[in-house]
């Protein structure tokens, strides 16, 4: 392996080093500094006379005279089954203390596309136990769903929940061993605090799933350049536990806007044409990379279904991030801060939030044969009520009519009862649904348009008071 | 992906530098657009620049572990696709490589790198029969014979646009693979089922003409407020998760098309896994055979090398003007055509190009203009008359109409599909705004309405129309003061424009019936609500308070009208029902 000790330019995360032999383009590299620290990172870009270096732990101590080794290979990441429950850095060392690693196999980071061929439809419901997901915006397994959030709202409390109580519904009954799937969790974190993770941690080791997760730590502190690989760690040993170990694997990302960010730091370091805000032209491609790493494939048992986390800057949805994200992935959940601060949770907006994979994952067999009708309808109503809100606050509750005067009360028990239903309340899909008709049965029949005539016969609560009662019950 | 036929030997090169998916090599001699083989897997790609000794290459794969010091080889021919029996019922990635044959010959599910396949199947055999025989004059274009390639479609073979043509010397019938000559030529030109063309420039065509029968998609809003011709252009531009793929989705299943060529450009994989489940088991309308017998797929999905991104709509649209010359209608669905503007911004500023507004590249609008001017009704060469009509999705960032793709695509296509994100998020699909969509063919479709439809389709139509415009008004009014506010005619023009807007607009694309809608029930479905209307201010005139007209049992079925297969007689009915209640009331 030859050595180098020909940089020319350090510029923020980049170093530029003469070469004489080529190098290949993404390969490792080392770089020993003059106080004896080895730095690893990545080639940007290679040319015959000199290649530019992406460093992931920061450039700061690197002088002219350190000396640079290309590792002849693209970034591998070590994976076997034994990874679960381990925690690690940010460029996949070990932090718990725990012994090495013996890799069973090295794989590629960057990771093949799946041929859109053998990609399997994914429609297998998964019970996140919320109503609002699994009611309104059902997941299901090989799904992209991120959760649009913003600072200062309560994200990685909905997360973790759905970490905890995610179950699909058939094999509780035919047991986790059956089909030899089992659950696990990976946990890949971006520039979060060292508070947040703690949170993390704890509800992890609290819970006991962290002997079944895998844990990827980039804190605040750490290198911004290191965020860029972190996510692509988890996702290599997600495909690995998935499609190799038949795990069905949950991927929890936070924060994808501070991936984002790092993106944007190297970009600018190569004075790289910007696009919207500064942020790369190729930030689409980029998170696409990430997020069409969800998936099925056919003849095999696992799968990888990612819930991305990204705090839009400014509320903003428009903004270049969730806006990318929300082309790539099928669907998204919107955490919304008005709910939040009535105390509503998880603070869940229905409306604008999405589950693309819902109508295929849904319905007779899969949940229930009503399910569809039942959502249609809510969603209705619930737009309907909103609306009201508006002109109520112009014209008084008894300027409207008594049908408007309806929606309003229950777009008003929608929240409280429908979504507001606490962190730690876990509702089955029956339980979902069944709620869901309690609080239709407050509009006249006429009024419900969007479910079949039968459906209505048979699920109507005639009499309004015994469903009011029905829903104090269960609430 | 068609190999180069390389008739003259060219240079090879050698890798100067990587950058992503653009690479510059040294010393090699190739054309402008030339396809060159890269470093020593053999890596495909394109020459888009050419500066002194420095030939600059866009990658159709993925570049890591590529450096400098390998060889470039070129191939002396332009990105051209393979033409013949075998593409309808295939799936293609952006440059005509079949996913199908990919996946077996990588032995994986993943895309390696390095591999190549035709774009039709060499050994296949077809069964051949000639329309021309010996003795008889064939020009360039002309059909020399047909192959049944699928149940739905008679492939034609035809003189390739590039020969002399000349008299037949011979010409048999029976089973052949599609590279052997089937029809021989005096002048020596040999005639197979396969042929070859450059994506990036048109098919030649006698004229283009101004078209007149719609593209029926069996929606009711598109069918019924905003048609589009055979041979026209329409843009669908919404946010995310307004329902474009949908929407999509929806015209590539039910379009009256003969050939439906669609293209997902840097769209979602299992978008396109849906895709290539459902439509096996689909069964086309108007023939009755599956769907993907007439459907050819392109796949080129977000993850999947960017700058085959960028060529996935050209290979797209020369497959379509291929089946056009046969004299087919066919109809290229390109989701989504952001995806390729932005493949193009990514290559653009890789090569530190100057940009143009929001960093694209300033040649937007001409890629743009030149590839929707490839659609139209044509007649073609071989006299016969075919149709490619282009329908694109735009992506716009924060479902701003105003950036530069979407401004860019409305300047050149005739019918404007505008999704709402506020009507998806109250879930009325499809979410196209009635109020911004609009269509520039209505005019010249009506007489196709008004033959083979209905006579009053033009005035029963903008009577819809108006009523919509009305509630658009009214509403700001009801905004501020309340409906109650409101006199009780305009009232009621408000329950009979919600009926349009309820039972009419919206269509549920997931429900069995519901999802296909003939022009005759989306006629009648907007004549009932008419009868509705006429006979609820006929009652109201007589002295009825608006409420007990709202209030009949009768009304709330107009919504069902669109889940009922025998719609005749349930409309018949509805309508003799609606008529006696409301007249019962004075």
């Amino acid at each position: 392996m030859k050595e180098y000790q020909t940089i020319t330019e350090i510029s923020g995360p980049l170093v530029f080093v003469e070469t004489d032999e080529p190098v290949g383009y993404d390969e490792i590299v080392e770089i020993e500094t003059s106080d004896g620290e080895t730095r690893r990172g990545q080639v940007l870009e290679s040319t015959s006379d000199y290649v530019a270096i992406q460093v992931f732990e920061g450039t700061s101590g690197i002088d002219r005279k350190a000396s640079v080794r290309f590792l002849g290979e693209t970034m591998k990441m070590p994976v076997t089954e034994d990874l679960l429950g381990r925690v690690m850095d940010g460029t996949g060392q070990p932090i718990d203390g725990g012994p090495e690693i013996v890799p069973d196999e090295r794989q590629d980071i960057v990771g093949a596309a799946i041929n859109p061929f053998s990609r399997e439809y994914p429609e297998e419901f998964i019970q996140t136990g919320v109503s609002a997901i699994d009611g309104m915006n059902t997941l299901v397994r090989g799904q992209k769903l991120p959760i649009f959030s913003a600072s200062g709202l309560p994200h990685n409390d909905l997360a973790l929940q759905i970490a905890r109580q995610a179950t699909v519904p058939e094999e509780e009954e035919g047991g986790d061993d059956e089909e030899g799937s089992e659950f696990a969790v990976i946990f890949g974190a971006m520039g979060i605090t060292a508070e947040e993770a703690n949170e993390f941690m704890d509800d992890f080791e609290r819970t006991g799933a962290l002997e079944r997760s895998v844990v990827f730590m980039n804190l605040a502190d750490d290198p911004a350049v290191e965020r860029t690989i972190t996510p692509r760690l988890a996702l290599t040993t997600a495909e690995y536990l998935a499609f190799e170990k038949d795990y069905h694997v949950l991927v929890i990302l936070t924060d994808m806007t501070n991936y984002c960010e790092a993106l944007r730091e190297i970009g600018a370091a190569r004075e790289e044409v910007p696009g919207r805000r500064g942020y790369p032209g190729y930030m689409y491609t980029d998170l696409a990379q990430l997020y069409e790493r969800a998936g099925r494939i056919e003849g095999r048992e696992g799968s990888v279904t990612q819930l991305p986390i990204l705090t839009m800057p400014g509320d903003d949805d428009t903004h270049p991030i969730p806006d990318l994200t929300g082309y790539i992935t099928e669907g998204q959940i919107y955490i919304d801060r008005d709910l939040n601060s009535q105390g509503i949770q998880p603070p869940i907006n229905v409306l604008p939030s999405l589950s693309r994979l819902m109508d295929d994952g849904i319905g007779e067999g899969l949940t229930r044969g009503d399910h569809a009708d039942v959502k249609d309808q809510l969603f209705a109503a619930y737009a309907e009520g909103e609306d009201l809100r508006d002109l109520v606050n112009i014209v008084g509750r008894e300027a409207l009519s008594d049908l408007d005067n309806k929606y309003l009360d229950f777009a008003d028990r929608f929240e409280s009862e429908f979504v507001d239903q606490g962190f730690d309340t876990a509702r089955d899909i029956d339980e979902t649904l069944e709620l869901g008709w309690d609080l239709l049965s407050m509009l006249p029949k006429e009024a419900l348009n969007r479910i079949d005539e039968e459906l209505i016969e048979e699920n109507y609560r005639e009499d309004e008071d015994a469903a009011a009662e029905a829903v104090e019950a269960e609430a | 992906m068609s190999q180069a036929t390389d008739t003259d030997v060219r240079e090879d090169g050698i890798i100067e530098s990587v950058s992503g998916p653009v690479v510059s090599a040294r010393d090699l001699d190739a054309r402008m657009n030339d396809v060159v083989y890269v470093g020593s897997e053999g890596l495909m790609g394109e020459v888009i620049e050419i500066e002194g000794n420095i030939t600059t290459i866009q990658v159709y794969e993925e570049t890591s572990g590529v450096s400098p010091g390998e060889p470039v080889e070129g191939t002396g021919s332009p990105l051209s696709v393979d033409l013949g029996p075998g593409m309808l019922d295939a799936i293609y990635d952006g440059v005509q490589r079949p996913l199908d044959v990919l996946e077996e010959k990588m032995g994986s599910p993943y895309l390696d790198r390095g591999v190549d396949a035709p774009g039709i199947d060499l050994d296949k055999t077809w069964e051949f029969t000639p329309e021309v025989s010996a003795g008889d004059e064939v020009a360039p274009g002309d059909i020399v014979g047909t192959v049944p390639e699928t149940p739905s479609i008679d492939h034609k073979v035809m003189v390739p646009p590039d020969y002399e043509g000349g008299e037949v010397v011979s010409a048999e019938s029976g089973s052949f693979d599609v590279e052997e000559t089937v029809v021989e030529l005096d002048n020596g030109e040999e005639i197979s089922m396969r042929q070859e063309w450059p994506v990036r420039s048109q098919r030649p065509a006698d004229e283009k003409q101004t078209p007149t029968e719609p593209l029926v998609s069996g929606q009711r809003i598109l069918d019924g407020l905003f048609p589009i011709a055979k041979g026209g252009t329409a843009a669908i531009p919404g946010p995310f998760g307004s329902g474009k793929t949908v929407t999509q989705h929806q015209l590539a299943k039910w379009a009256d098309a003969d050939i439906v060529v669609y293209v997902g450009c840097g769209e979602r994989g299992n978008e396109m896994t849906e895709v290539i489940e459902d439509f096996p088991e689909l069964e086309d309308p108007t023939t009755g055979n599956a769907l993907m017998d007439r459907t050819c797929l392109i796949a080129n999905t977000s993850n999947m090398p960017v700058a085959a991104r960028e060529s996935c709509v050209y290979t797209g649209i020369t497959i379509a003007e291929y089946f056009r010359d046969m004299g087919y209608d066919v109809a290229l669905m390109a989701d989504s055509t952001s995806r390729w503007a932005e493949a193009m911004r990514e290559i653009s500023s890789r090569l530190e190009e100057m940009p143009g507004e929001e960093g694209y590249p300033a040649y937007l609008s001409a890629r743009l203009s030149e590839f929707y001017e490839r659609a139209g009704y044509f007649e073609n060469i071989n006299d016969t008359e075919g149709s490619v009509s282009v329908i694109g999705a735009v992506s716009p960032p924060g479902g701003d109409f105003s950036e530069p793709v979407t401004q860019n695509t409305l300047r050149i296509v005739k019918t404007f599909w505008a999704l709402d994100a506020d009507l998806a998020e109250r879930r009325h699909f499809p979410s196209i705004n009635w109020n911004e969509s609009y269509s520039l063919y209505r005019d010249q479709l009506d007489d196709w309405f008004v033959e083979n439809v209905r006579e009053d389709w033009p005035e029963v139509r903008q009577w819809a129309i108006d009523v919509l415009d009305e509630e658009a008004e009214l509403q700001e009014i009801v905004q501020l003061v309340g409906k109650d506010a409101l006199p009780e005619d305009q009232q009621l023009t408000l329950e009979v424009a919600r009926y349009l807007r309820e039972a009419w607009l919206q269509q549920n694309a997931f429900h069995d019936v519901d999802t296909y809608c003939e022009p005759e029930k989306t006629y009648r479905i907007v004549n009932a609500i008419q009868t509705f209307n006429d006979e609820a201010f006929d009652a109201l005139e007589a002295g009825v308070p608006v409420d007990e007209i709202t209030d009949i049992d009768a009304a709330p079925r107009l919504n069902r009208i669109g889940v009922q297969e025998d719609y005749g007689a349930y409309v018949d009915d509805l309508e003799e029902d609606l008529a006696a209640e409301l007249q019962e009331k004075y």
